[in-house]
């Protein structure tokens, strides 16, 4: 389910039918509680809605701002682009999917990733965007992810991940999977050089990036109602006969389980990273 | 009673003449079915297509994990848990000698039989069994040991449990504590490699796959559902999945073929044991001629360059 499609179809439907000289208004649907905003207001509000505290989804430019000093951010490697090393082809060509995503994005890849202040501490900063292939993870991703980490070694700074992802992109079939272990290895090393990095989960974040990097974190946040797991519920459902518990997956079944340290409201966000980044850096 | 695919009927028919034969003794059938039966082989194995491998490479009749360890291991003791939650048996850890060379084994084990696939839960281990293997992989590397492993799973187990105990954690987790062990590791597809869930014990020193094995980052049945939102396009998905040994080969994904009897381990186990027994030790032979650092330096980097992807400004 893509709150992102929601979003956009409730701004379609609720639009007044303009006259020549009239602005079309803008008007967002809260999907959990009904809520009908002024888009203005969901925005200076992060997409956290004002009324019941729902986590729309967000897309890349809009969380770099959210954390990124203002004018600090400056990106790396965004001259990476995927090639088609399997010539994939389903119902539509691997190459012709990229181009759509290239259309809506204007990126070629899911993955956004640089180097910022955040409330002047050094950063690099890694953004996947849910809108490009479902911010599925492939070999551009996989190298951003790891040059990310080469540049926190190089620059001796923290490292933030912030994931949305539906997996390993199958269109690069086994190339995909290895990104798993690619990144994983590299926040190894990481790790030995006792650099923290922080992984922050926002919806959805499943699969192969679940099982990778998303979980590797010295600290693991995930932002409020967002999904989180290896399996994706239709196939657990499939698999066991039956419903699932209510909440299961949400990140607040995840906090209970033990398995991430915190749920942070989006308008904390920025903060705690920082915070915590402090806490580890220069002792 | 062994299993025959569609493909396989004909050699069937020709062994089924053999004993036929054997019970006449009738030495002089038996040499023109022989050879008949070699140039079948060759015929029919030399041409199958990515699906038939598939088929193969989920063959009941297949060699599994304790299958190989049964053959190869000596002087073996089991070991078990994961010292918080539970035994796995979808996973299970060895220790004993592969030709005298001293080696810990891992591998994802399926079962025989209904109440052994269950007991087994049909070789998708849970993050408990993950875990196992990551503690005898680091007992492995406190004493100096090699490690073996053994990768034949349709996937990580997809259930509440799992992951209510995080099994992303839990295959994260060893991904990146596999790939800095710091004793020689060699990691083999023998059957099916399902995804992240095989993964998690493929992050070795050397990575190959037996010659009908298949490796993947979703089963073909699921690709086809989500992507060709068709279940039937199973044989489409297959294709283009590139998930055989010879094309992972080729893309430069795994290290190395290990040469499986032509008419494959379901049909010569013994033959199939000694194939990976002897890359073992060659493979073995080959990284403690490396210093620890050597070794080290090269597996991250194999690990780390993995990728295919092209840079506009380069
Ligand atoms: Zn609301």
């Amino acid at each position: 389910m893509n709150f992102l499609n929601i979003f956009s179809k409730s701004q379609q439907s609720l639009k007044k039918q303009p006259t020549k000289d009239e602005a079309p208004s803008h008007w967002v649907k809260c999907p959990s509680c009904q809520s009908l905003m002024y888009y203005k207001e969901i925005e200076n509000q992060n997409y956290v809605c004002p009324k019941c505290g729902f986590h729309l989804r967000i897309n890349v430019n809009d969380r770099i701002k959210l954390l990124a000093d203002e004018g600090s951010f400056v990106e790396y490697d965004a001259d990476l682009e995927p090639v088609d090393p399997l010539h994939f082809v389903d119902k539509k060509s691997y190459k012709k999917r990229v181009e759509e995503g290239f259309k809506k994005t204007g990126r070629k890849s899911s993955v956004v990733s640089g180097e910022c202040t955040m409330d002047g501490i050094l950063t690099q900063l890694v953004v996947f965007d849910f809108s490009f292939m479902g911010g599925s993870l492939g070999s551009v991703e996989g190298e951003k992810i790891v040059r990310a980490v080469n540049r926190a070694i190089e620059k001796r700074c923290g490292l933030i991940i912030v994931s949305a992802s539906g997996g390993a992109r199958m269109q690069e079939s086994t190339f995909s999977l290895m990104q798993m272990s690619k990144t994983s290895a590299a926040l190894g090393k990481l790790a030995k050089e006792k650099l923290p990095y922080i992984s922050v989960l926002s919806d959805p974040t499943m699969g192969g990036v679940s099982a990778s990097f998303a979980m590797l974190g010295d600290v693991i946040i995930a932002e409020p109602g967002a999904l989180i797991g290896f399996a994706g519920q239709r196939v657990i459902k499939q698999t066991i006969g039956s419903d699932l518990p209510e909440g299961f997956q949400r990140a607040e079944f995840l906090l209970e389980k033990g398995s991430i340290d915190m749920v942070v409201n989006r308008n904390e966000l920025k903060k705690t990273l920082s915070d915590l980044m402090k806490l580890f850096l220069n002792n | 009673m062994a299993t025959y695919l569609e493909f396989e009927k004909k050699i069937k028919e020709i062994q089924d003449n053999i004993i036929a034969a054997e019970v006449r003794r009738d030495e002089a059938a038996i040499e023109i079915l022989q050879k008949q039966l070699e140039k079948e082989v060759a015929k029919t194995y030399k041409n199958l297509s990515p699906y038939q491998k598939l088929q193969l490479a989920r063959h009941q009749d297949r060699p599994y994990a304790l299958d190989y360890i049964n053959m190869i291991l000596e002087d073996k003791y089991e070991l078990h848990g994961d010292r918080h939650f539970r035994d796995d048996p979808a996973i299970i850890c060895y220790i004993g000698y592969i030709n005298g060379e001293k080696t810990v084994v891992i591998g994802e084990q399926k079962g025989r039989g209904t109440k052994n696939k269950i007991r087994r839960n049909f070789g998708m281990p849970h993050p408990e069994g993950y875990r196992k293997a990551l503690r005898v992989a680091k007992m492995a590397e406190k004493f100096n040991l090699p490690l073996l492993m053994l990768i034949d799973t349709p996937g990580a187990y997809p259930g509440l449990g799992a992951e209510e105990r995080n099994q992303s954690e839990a295959i994260a987790r060893n991904l990146l504590e596999l790939a800095e062990l710091d004793t020689p590791s060699v990691s083999i597809v023998i059957g099916e490699g399902g995804s992240g869930g095989a993964l998690a014990i493929g992050v070795a020193d050397k990575l190959a796959m037996m010659r009908y094995s298949v490796f993947s980052v979703i089963s073909p049945e699921g690709c086809a559902a989500i992507l060709w939102n068709d279940p039937a396009k199973v044989e489409a998905a297959t294709n283009a999945l590139k998930i055989t040994s010879e094309d992972l080969k080729e893309l430069g994904l795994i290290d190395d073929v290990i040469d499986e009897p032509l008419i494959g381990a379901h049909r010569d186990k013994e033959g199939a044991a000694n194939a990976l027994k002897n890359y073992y030790l060659e493979q073995l032979q080959e990284l403690k001629g490396l210093s620890k650092e050597e070794r080290m330096q090269k597996r991250y980097e194999k690990l780390t360059q993995v990728g295919a992807f092209k840079e506009a400004s380069k």
